[in-house]
């Protein structure tokens, strides 16, 4: 394998293989190829992340500097294809149900997979943006695949025209940023960039900040929000499952790189933007959520939430910061996943059901869901020992030791309003009067995701070893160290 | 002398073609408008010297974005003049943005300075056009240094193909298609009877 020159570029050359394979498998194959093809999808995506997990370490550009890998971009892409991996496999029986299973679902989901890989794998402004296009372009279409339903329409449309709107923001913030070096490629920009570290010129600055304000849309981070709860209750609920998982981290990857690599040299002018995004995230996401009947809505308000306190550890600036956020999106990525595994059962009468209060005494109707999703919603609260506190940790010692203060007490007051929403939900479940039970689960899918995700969470404290060190080699890597 | 001429020449034909393109009442002369645009920025190509682009701004945009266009503005029923009805209110408050921005825009690119490094750190420098063809020097740079983008844009095209399909394709019930293989295997028997016709009366076919 070491004489193969584009070894470091084998997770997306499996992918783009098999993404092509099994569109031809598709549409060629007589009777109904859906069930297939995903279960081909899911096994691809493993074997991709096992081709990124296995890879070495060192840093390695390639295609005339165009692409890295390195110990970040192995670490984000080995969830992110686990990640997309557990979306598949929640959505098979859902799609099915509901009569929109087809097989491009999946061979979008893995292009959208791809898109993902190639944006943290991006060493250039271009390579940057093909792969945010290549992803968004997919996920556009898997938010409206449900093309009869008004809603999903109303949903993928909503998403495709904000989101054009912040890949305008982008290339123009990026046009900028090229206009001053001459560079798109990043180690360019960011010898360039040494030079300034004082204060960017003013230009650079307003190129930053459009840049910072189209990723903190991708990433839905406030105020760039708007988008999410609306996106996230008209989707179909596995394509909700699957975007507040994988694109997520991805985004985030993709913002901690672009802003600690190229322009690395200009934390003080980037910093501010951060720590206003974050702080402002943080709130909107406990407070907008509190008021939401819809438990998608819910997740939505609280993924807001969330990307605002992985952003604390980004406003830090150093390699604890960015580890700080590897472990959080890591671990927000799967105890969202558990939840949404709870989401997809709430099924009465052969009709699904999503507001809060369809929850109540789900602890008595269905005991294993209730336990599932009281595990995630702890952990999403940080209360320790949960695999959530575990994060919150990680963020708010990074920007401790950077100094930020403030940023760490609002974040925690902030946890502390969170708290209350997702402690009700424990509520409703455990104390409420019953309402008539769930439809009995028809496949093993959710039930099989709920549980490694609730072990996970459960247990991470036994074990956070394997998960931090691999996340303290990846922000290592993106310093030089 | 001569070039001065013909390049004034395209260039007054392109800003007249622009104008009626947004002025024109009917959409279909805009798009007509805009193909006489593209043939002129053809023509500001060749006279810098830049053929390959000159003939891709043909191919491409007339032969094909410009053809696209004109399904468009012919198959979708958008009445322009109702859209345009507005104008005359909105204006005011348009203009007021519009100022705003030119004057952020000139307060940005007033204080624009280029960074000292550039000319070390330039991504690639344009090379000497005596040494090389300009249409090698652009494959060059697009199937050896650029080749993973540009394969990557081709999967991002084929995610918005697929993606169309997707979202409009419907198989709908009762519709006839051509099925060739049926047709050359039809045999005489299947198409031809013959039938004695008695003398006034019609046939039951």
């Amino acid at each position: 394998m070491n004489d193969f020159l584009l070894a470091p570029l084998l997770p997306e050359l499996i992918l783009a293989a098999s993404g092509l394979t099994l569109l031809m498998v598709g549409a060629f194959s007589k009777g109904d190829p859906t069930r297939n093809v995903n279960f081909l999808a899911i096994a691809a995506l493993l074997v991709a992340a096992l081709a990124a997990a296995t890879q070495s370490p060192d840093r390695t550009t390639l295609m005339s500097g165009m692409f890295v890998a390195d110990a970040f971009s192995g670490f984000a892409k080995v969830v992110i294809f686990l990640a997309t991996a557990a979306a598949l496999v929640l959505s098979d029986d859902y799609n099915r149900r509901e009569g929109f299973a087809r097989f491009e679902y999946p061979v979008l989901t893995i292009f959208a997979a791809l898109g993902m890989s190639m944006m943290v794998s991006a060493n250039d402004l271009i390579s940057l943006y093909l792969g945010l296009e290549l992803q968004s372009l997919s996920l556009y279409v898997l938010a409206s695949i449900r093309r009869d339903s008004p809603r999903a329409t109303e949903a993928g449309l909503k998403y495709f025209v904000l989101g054009a709107l912040s890949s305008g923001m982008l290339l123009y913030g990026a046009s900028l940023i090229y206009g001053f070096s001459g560079a798109t490629n990043f180690e360019t920009i960011a010898g360039v960039m040494t030079d300034h570290s004082g204060g960017a010129p003013i230009g650079v600055v307003f190129g930053i900040v459009f840049v910072s304000a189209a990723l903190a849309f991708k990433v839905s981070a406030a105020p760039f929000h708007m988008w999410t709860p609306d996106v996230y209750e008209g989707a179909p609920t596995p394509v909700t499952a699957f975007f507040a998982a994988a694109p997520k981290l991805a985004a985030m990857a993709l913002l901690v790189r672009v802003l600690v690599e190229p322009l690395g040299s200009l934390v003080g002018d980037w910093r501010q933007i951060v720590v206003f995004v974050a702080i402002l995230s943080m709130l909107i996401g406990s407070f907008a959520a509190i008021a939401q009947t819809s438990i998608k809505r819910l997740m939505a308000y609280s993924s807001i939430g969330h990307v605002g306190y992985a952003l604390v550890g980004l406003a830090a600036g150093d390699e604890t910061g960015v580890r700080g956020v590897l472990v959080y999106m890591a671990i927000y990525v799967v105890m969202n996943l558990g939840a949404f595994a709870v989401i997809l059962s709430m099924k009465r009468d052969g009709k699904m059901v999503e507001t809060i209060g369809d929850l109540a005494g789900l602890a008595r109707t269905r005991p294993m869901l209730a336990g599932g999703l009281g595990i995630a919603m702890f952990s999403m609260a940080g209360i320790p020992p949960l695999a959530g506190f575990f994060g919150k940790l990680y963020v708010f010692l990074a920007a401790v030791s950077a100094g930020l203060y403030l940023l760490a007490v609002i974040g925690v007051l902030a946890s502390v309003v969170g708290a209350f929403y997702y402690l009700r939900i424990v509520k409703i479940m455990y104390f409420d009067e019953p309402v008539p039970a769930f439809d009995a689960a028809e496949g093993n899918g959710p039930a099989a995701v709920l549980a490694v995700s609730s072990v996970f969470t459960l247990l991470f404290f036994l074990l956070p070893g394997p998960l931090v060190a691999a996340a303290t080699t990846a922000a290592a890597s993106l310093f030089g160290g | 002398m001569l070039q001065t001429i013909v390049f004034y020449l395209f260039s007054a034909v392109l800003i007249g073609g622009a104008t009626m393109v947004v002025v024109a009442r009917n959409p279909v002369h805009s798009v007509l408008f805009l193909i006489l645009c593209f043939f002129n920025a053809a023509g500001l190509f060749v006279l810098m010297g830049a053929e390959f682009l000159a003939m891709l701004l043909v191919v491409v945009y007339v032969g094909a974005v410009a053809v696209l266009f004109m399904f468009v503005v012919m198959m979708l029923d958008v009445d322009f003049a109702k859209l345009r009805s507005g104008f005359a209110n909105y204006l005011p408050i348009g203009a007021a943005i519009g100022l705003v921005l030119v004057a952020e825009l000139i307060l940005v690119f007033g204080a624009w300075t280029v960074s000292p490094a550039l000319p070390e750190a330039m991504a690639l420098p344009i090379p000497d056009p005596s040494q090389i063809h300009n249409t090698k020097a652009l494959g060059l740079v697009l199937y050896d240094d650029y080749v993973y983008v540009f394969q990557a844009s081709g999967l991002v095209l084929l995610v918005a193909m697929v993606g169309a399909i997707v979202l409009t394709l419907r198989e709908r019930e009762g519709v006839k298609r051509q099925s060739i293989a049926r047709q050359v295997a039809r045999t005489r028997a299947e198409g031809v009877a013959v039938v004695s016709v008695e003398s006034r009366k019609g046939v039951d076919v």
